[in-house]
């Protein structure tokens, strides 16, 4: 929350207070130049010739109604989402992927075989949101009043608020599913430019009114979460209306961006200009770009452009005390520590990000996807720890396990011609008999190139080469590219799991690279006994990824989901076990998060 | 500390567990068939398996041995080079090369030589079958006890006999010695470790690097003694630390998800080895192993052993265990490869699961007829078992009491059923003629006097202490059952007080005077002392208040029994204090004090005035030195080589009077022990 919030500050905090506003002192612009600004003024400012601003919204993704193209208790498109048709076989509706439209013959025998999953017992979430059950808004009188002055759209109603008032935390979307609404936001706002963010946070401070930045709405640490005992009003600031690119410089490959605009639109709207930011996170269609440098996000191609914190040159976030910007876009300062630092990953708790001014490059003239084939998981980490040590690791490199390579597997729509099905089965025999990889050890590394043609060629066969000397097998684009496929519609198959009684997420860490084996070998197994002792009745599904590479460790990722049929409050169980997985993921030299964040984690950072 | 109960709840849970012998069903079967029988153990999930090449590479290459290499070499002034192949020395004389062909082999003579000895070997299926499943989880630790060299053959052996996994096995270095033996144990998945390491950092390095190694892959279940050593009196040895640290320490390190550790209890009806021991603790030296001495000792072959029991207990999950205990944060911070002695937690911790493994051998062990019988035979003074002989009805009578005495402080009997209790009795009685024999409904102790000849008084005497020692074994095997209680009743009469509180000071005094002699959980004196009051209480010798432990109307016959049993050690501790108190000199060797001992101990003997033989077992003598200085009573002194000690006289002289009752306790210093 941007406002001050509680009264009882303890004075660790004030001094921080006052420093930070020493700090913003330095660096602002003198403030009562822009203090009178109304929202009018946002059209007029900033808008450059090269980059089609003034028609806000077209062509923009994320709708003010955002009830108007998503799901209210799910992920993603409203048309989008995997269900059993009447064959009972699975199906993805809408139009809007490559798998739209597809039938995936093998995810029902995956489901079942995996979580003990039945298509007979299903469980209904709630269809429409019953607004009744929506508490009515603790409005501030005073601020609604001057607000409406300043003409910033606004509104009480309850599905925008509901729709504000989570991320997609398992227990959020769980809730939701099953009607329960807790404490949500009294009003959202939608500013259209910074200035607008200037005046709503002077406004808040004035009314002793809380702010919570919403951007995509992604979040999976609960920073989302309105606390319950807060009785003073709640307004949600939605960015997602700030959605222009303000500028691009190509003389410095910069562009200046306001913070609301999602992953996919602003790649979009740079690509039309031939350029690309080249950040990636799997939430890339719906997160934004505030949202990331507030989260300290990673991109899957960070390889070759770096984490979010590599790729922004500037950032103009709005406090409560003022407004904190550098003065300059160099690339480089050494005037004291980073402001940069604080604001990336302070998750909302310190300011809103409005602007940033961030690194673009030329797209890339080829893109090619691979997979390597490894007799087993401790050789393909030994691989990428060597393509590591080498630093040539293609713009994404990852590492599934067993269980996750069949995951993908299971994800395979229905073949075409009988062609690719021999070819298929010639490769499985291939690989398990002719070669005596064994089906339930052996994984799977999925490659992305990137870059001129030649070069990508040559970095091809330098990474494949290093795979052979672990014994790893070139398993072509197709199983690469459905790999990456599997991060961008996983959240899709929880919904579709959830349909059915199976209950799941994710999580990351990043850890020194002795340590990844240890820490993959541990967690799986904890995940596992965890879930015996609390009764889960069936096997859960367990399983993960060597996500990143880096110079002195890597990122790892699991999956957790397991069948709850027979307990009384699966949500708890979850989290009982989703925390045991923490507590052995810290005891093995991991960090608790690489890129998701850490609000609902402040119990570990304390005595962590 | 609940940790522990909840672990001694489950295995006591096993009470009526069904053994099985496993000579039984195989006697007709060809002993070549058994040998070349398919033998396919389920595999580990955790890792493929590792042959003894790629184990010796794995360590060899280890950045830790390099580290040290390196380290030694800067320290020694010799080349790495050097250094590297004299590790490869080391790897070489200790590491093992287990192959199957061997076991088969050694399934084959040993079951021939089984099928001759032992009437049967009982082993508790439901135990393996638990074992079976641990080998697939995780890296499995078995902790048998040892009190037979046989104990290094039979453990393999069932596991071959079961499709588990065959373990490596850590033995003593004399062991790789003997000619072709040494190899053939080698090959068998024995791994050679050196009696007297010390400070040899190098040997340090290799031994830890290819213990944590083999619990790294987990490919086969490691067995090792944890005691250490074979115990000579068949009494528990206080454990020993080294191995079970470097065991704990892949699991802290989060090298492997966890660690099972399986505790095994092997009981014999009757030990090959006992007159051995008898005169080993009687100064005769141990014969040095050697295949030419096994030869010889083949006459021993010759005879019946009775049964064997062997109880696999329940797996304990270290992981479980140390949760609460260890912060495995601790080893995030280092590389954790670099060489790292463990902490106090850690130590505290290795110490604390030593502790439990060797009191669930303990609870998992079955007390023989005959042991029950060598605790009253000892109670009978030393001339009616020599001279007019013990009535054989009496001896029935009190075993039988103490049968059941016995099952009342929970002990497993192996009593066989459905048999008469006097055939129970006279075949005991047959099979343990070595020490004991029946003439005319008269029970006499058996003296090697094969030879009929004059024996001098000394000769004669040595003679009886070997048999009486003997005796002296098969009582301490039940012991463990007693000791409690009887430290308790041992309290009473020292204190003659019914105060809860003062009894309890007493016990731990006692406990830690002890602690050589008996094994305790360290930290768990309270425990021990309320688990003392409630098997008194259950078989009904005292009355238990909140405040206070008084003595029943049937008290006195349990408690005098009680007290009468620990008496031999009361005694011998008196006359070592004595002994040292009466010394001219405040600084001894080691030597002279034992030949000291067991010169003044032969002079009262002979006088009357001692009536145990016991002060005579140089173990005993061993554990009164070692007793003492964690008393601070004695100290070592470090600069001498043959093991000089200086005594604190009024010290020494304090504790006996303690121990005697004549003046009040003093809280004792107990050994600093972090953390339990």
């Amino acid at each position: 929350m941007a406002s001050n919030s509680s009264g009882d500050e303890s004075t660790r905090h004030q001094t921080a207070r006052h420093r930070l506003s020493v700090i913003a002192g330095h660096l602002q612009r003198p403030t009562d130049r822009n203090a009178a600004l109304l929202a009018v003024d946002c059209k007029a400012q900033g808008s450059k010739p090269n980059v089609n601003t003034s028609d806000r919204g077209e062509g923009r993704t994320v709708p003010r109604r955002r009830q108007e193209i998503m799901k209210w208790n799910g992920w993603g498109y409203s048309d989008s989402r995997f269900l059993f048709n009447k064959k009972g076989q699975a199906e993805f509706t809408g139009n809007r992927y490559r798998l739209s439209g597809m039938i995936i013959p093998g995810l029902k025998d995956w489901m079942e075989g995996t979580f003990g999953a039945n298509l007979q017992h299903k469980t209904q979430a709630t269809p429409v949101l019953n607004t009744s059950a929506v508490q009515p808004p603790t409005l501030n009188e005073a601020f609604v009043e001057e607000l409406k002055s300043t003409g910033i759209p606004f509104s009480h109603e309850a599905e925008d608020r509901v729709f504000r008032a989570h991320g997609h935390c398992l227990h959020e979307i769980f809730a939701l599913r099953e009607g329960k609404i807790g404490r949500v936001p009294d009003m959202v706002v939608w500013p259209n430019c910074h200035n607008n963010v200037v005046k709503i946070v002077e406004l808040a401070c004035k009314h002793n009114v809380c702010l919570i930045p919403y951007g995509g709405g992604t979040s999976v640490s609960s920073a989302l979460e309105c606390p319950p005992e807060e009785t003073r009003s709640i307004v949600s600031l939605d960015t997602s209306q700030m959605n222009r690119i303000l500028w691009i410089d190509e003389k410095n490959l910069t562009a200046h961006v306001e913070s609301g605009i999602v992953g996919q639109d602003l790649e979009r709207l740079l690509n039309e200009s031939g350029y690309c930011t080249g950040h990636e996170p799997d939430s890339m269609e719906f997160s934004s770009l505030g949202g990331w440098v507030a989260t300290r996000a990673s991109g899957m191609k960070k390889n070759i452009y770096g984490n979010i914190e590599d790729l922004v040159v500037h950032i103009k976030m709005v406090t409560p005390r003022g407004v904190i910007e550098k003065s300059c876009q160099g690339p480089r300062m050494s005037t004291g520590p980073d402001i940069h630092h604080f604001i990336l990953g302070s998750e909302g708790t310190l300011g809103v990000v409005t602007e940033v001014t961030i690194k673009i490059r030329p797209m890339p003239e080829y893109q090619k996807y691979g997979s390597v084939v490894f007799p087993n998981f401790e050789q393909g980490v030994a691989c990428l720890r060597e393509v590591a040590r080498q630093r040539c690791a293609p713009a994404s490199i990852r590492l599934m396990d067993n269980e996750q390579f069949k995951f993908g597997h299971a994800l395979k729509p229905q073949i075409s011609s009988i062609f690719t099905s021999f070819l298929d089965g010639l490769k499985k025999f291939y690989i398990t008999k002719f070669k005596g990889f064994d089906p339930n050890r052996l994984c799977v590394a999925t490659l992305l190139f990137e870059g001129p043609r030649e070069k990508v060629l040559q970095h091809e066969k330098q990474v494949y080469d290093i795979a052979a000397k672990f014994g790893g097998l070139a398993a072509g684009e197709d199983n690469g590219q459905r790999g990456y496929m599997l991060t961008f519609v996983i959240a899709y198959l929880r919904d579709l799991g959830m349909d059915y009684y199976v209950i799941g997420e994710s999580f990351e860490t990043s850890v020194p690279w002795d340590r990844v084996l240890d820490i993959c070998r541990n967690v799986k197994a904890r995940i596992v006994r965890e879930c015996k002792d609390k009764g889960v009745q069936f096997p859960p599904l367990s399983t993960c990824r060597v996500t990143q590479t880096y110079d002195a460790g890597a990122c790892v990722y699991f999956y957790f989901a397991f069948n709850y049929r027979g307990l009384s409050d699966p949500v708890h169980v979850y989290e009982q076990v989703e925390h045991a997985a923490r507590e052995e993921i810290l005891a093995n030299g991991g960090s608790l998060s690489h890129h998701h964040g850490a609000k609902h984690h402040q119990l570990y950072l304390n005595h962590g | 500390m609940a940790n522990t109960y909840r672990v001694l709840d489950k295995v006591r849970l096993q009470d009526e567990e069904e053994f099985v012998d496993i000579l039984e069903d195989k006697r007709y079967c060809s002993d070549l068939r058994f040998a070349f029988r398919t033998f396919s153990p389920p595999p580990y999930k955790g890792a493929p398996a590792c042959s003894s090449d790629e184990l010796n590479q794995a360590v060899l290459e280890s950045q830790y041995l390099r580290y040290v290499i390196k380290e030694v070499a800067l320290e020694t002034g010799s080349s790495v080079e050097e250094v590297r192949d004299e590790a490869c020395g080391i790897m070489w004389e200790m590491s093992q090369n287990l192959q199957l062909r061997f076991i088969r082999l050694l399934g084959f003579a040993v079951r021939k030589v089984f099928k001759r000895i032992f009437s049967a070997i009982y082993v508790n299926m439901e135990g393996l079958q638990v074992l079976q499943q641990a080998t697939q989880e995780c890296p499995v630790i078995l902790m048998p006890n040892h009190r037979s060299y046989i104990d290094f053959l039979v453990v393999s052996y069932i596991l071959f006999n079961y499709d588990i996994p065959v373990p490596v096995i850590a033995a003593g270095i004399p062991l790789a010695g003997m000619k072709i033996v040494g190899e053939i144990l080698r090959r068998s998945g024995a791994f050679f470790i050196r009696r007297a390491i010390g400070s040899d950092k190098l040997y340090w390095a290799v031994l830890s690097e290819y213990v944590r190694t083999i619990v790294r892959k987990g490919f086969a279940p490691l067995e090792f003694f944890v005691e250490g050593l074979r115990s000579r009196t068949l009494k528990s040895l206080p454990p020993k630390l080294g191995m079970m640290n470097m065991i704990l320490e892949p699991f802290f390190k989060g090298e492997v998800y966890d660690v099972t550790l399986l505790p095994i209890s092997i009981s014999y009806d009757r030990v090959l080895e006992e007159s051995l021991l008898a005169h080993e603790l009687l100064g005769v030296p141990k014969p040095r192993e050697s295949t030419a001495g096994l030869l010889k000792a083949s006459r021993v072959l010759q005879e019946n052993y009775g049964c064997m029991h062997v109880n696999f207990g329940r797996p304990l999950s270290v992981r479980r265990l140390c949760e609460g205990k260890i912060n495995r944060c601790q080893y995030n911070l280092t590389p954790r490869d670099l060489p790292q002695k463990p902490n106090a937690e850690a130590q505290a911790c290795g110490s604390w699961l030593a502790h439990m493994i060797v009191r669930l051998q303990e609870e998992g062990a079955l007390t023989s007829p005959w042991s029950l019988m060598a605790c009253v035979l000892l109670q009978v003074p030393t001339a009616v078992l020599t001279e007019e002989g013990l009535l054989f009805h009496q001896l029935t009578e009190q075993t039988l009491w103490l049968r059941k005495l016995a099952l009342d402080f929970r002990a497993h009997l192996n009593w066989p059923e459905k048999v008469p209790d006097s055939d129970v009795m006279s075949s005991t009685m047959a099979l343990h003629r070595s020490v004991v024999y029946r003439k005319a409904g008269r029970v006499y102790l058996t003296r090697n006097d094969e030879l009929e000849r004059k024996h001098s008084i000394e000769e004669d005497m040595m003679r009886t202490a070997a048999a009486l020692l003997m005796l002296a074994s098969y009582r301490n095997q039940c012991l463990h059952v007693f000791v409690r209680p009887a430290l308790l009743a041992l309290a009473m009469s020292i204190t003659k007080s019914t105060k809860k509180d003062e009894l309890l000071t007493c016990f731990c005094f006692l406990q830690e005077l002890f602690s050589n002699e008996f094994v305790f959980i360290p930290g768990q004196s309270s425990q021990d002392f309320e688990e003392a009051c409630s098997l008194l209480h259950k078989c009904k010798a005292v009355h238990v208040g909140q405040w206070e432990v008084t003595d029943s109307d049937t008290g006195p016959e349990v408690l005098s029994f009680l007290q009468e049993l620990l008496k031999p050690f009361i005694e011998s501790y008196q006359l070592m204090f004595r002994f040292l108190c009466e010394e001219r000199d405040c600084v001894f060797r080691e030597k002279d004090f034992l030949s000291g001992v067991r010169t003044l101990a032969t002079k009262l003997i002979v006088s009357g005035e001692l009536h145990t033989y016991e002060a005579l077992s140089s173990d005993m003598q061993k554990n009164v030195l070692s007793s003492l200085r964690r008393l601070g009573a004695v100290t070592k002194i470090t600069i001498s080589e043959n093991n000089e000690y200086k005594v604190n006289k009024s010290a020494v002289r304090r504790t006996g009077d303690m121990l005697a009752g004549r003046i009040p306790l003093q809280i004792v210093q107990a050994a600093p022990d972090a953390r339990l």
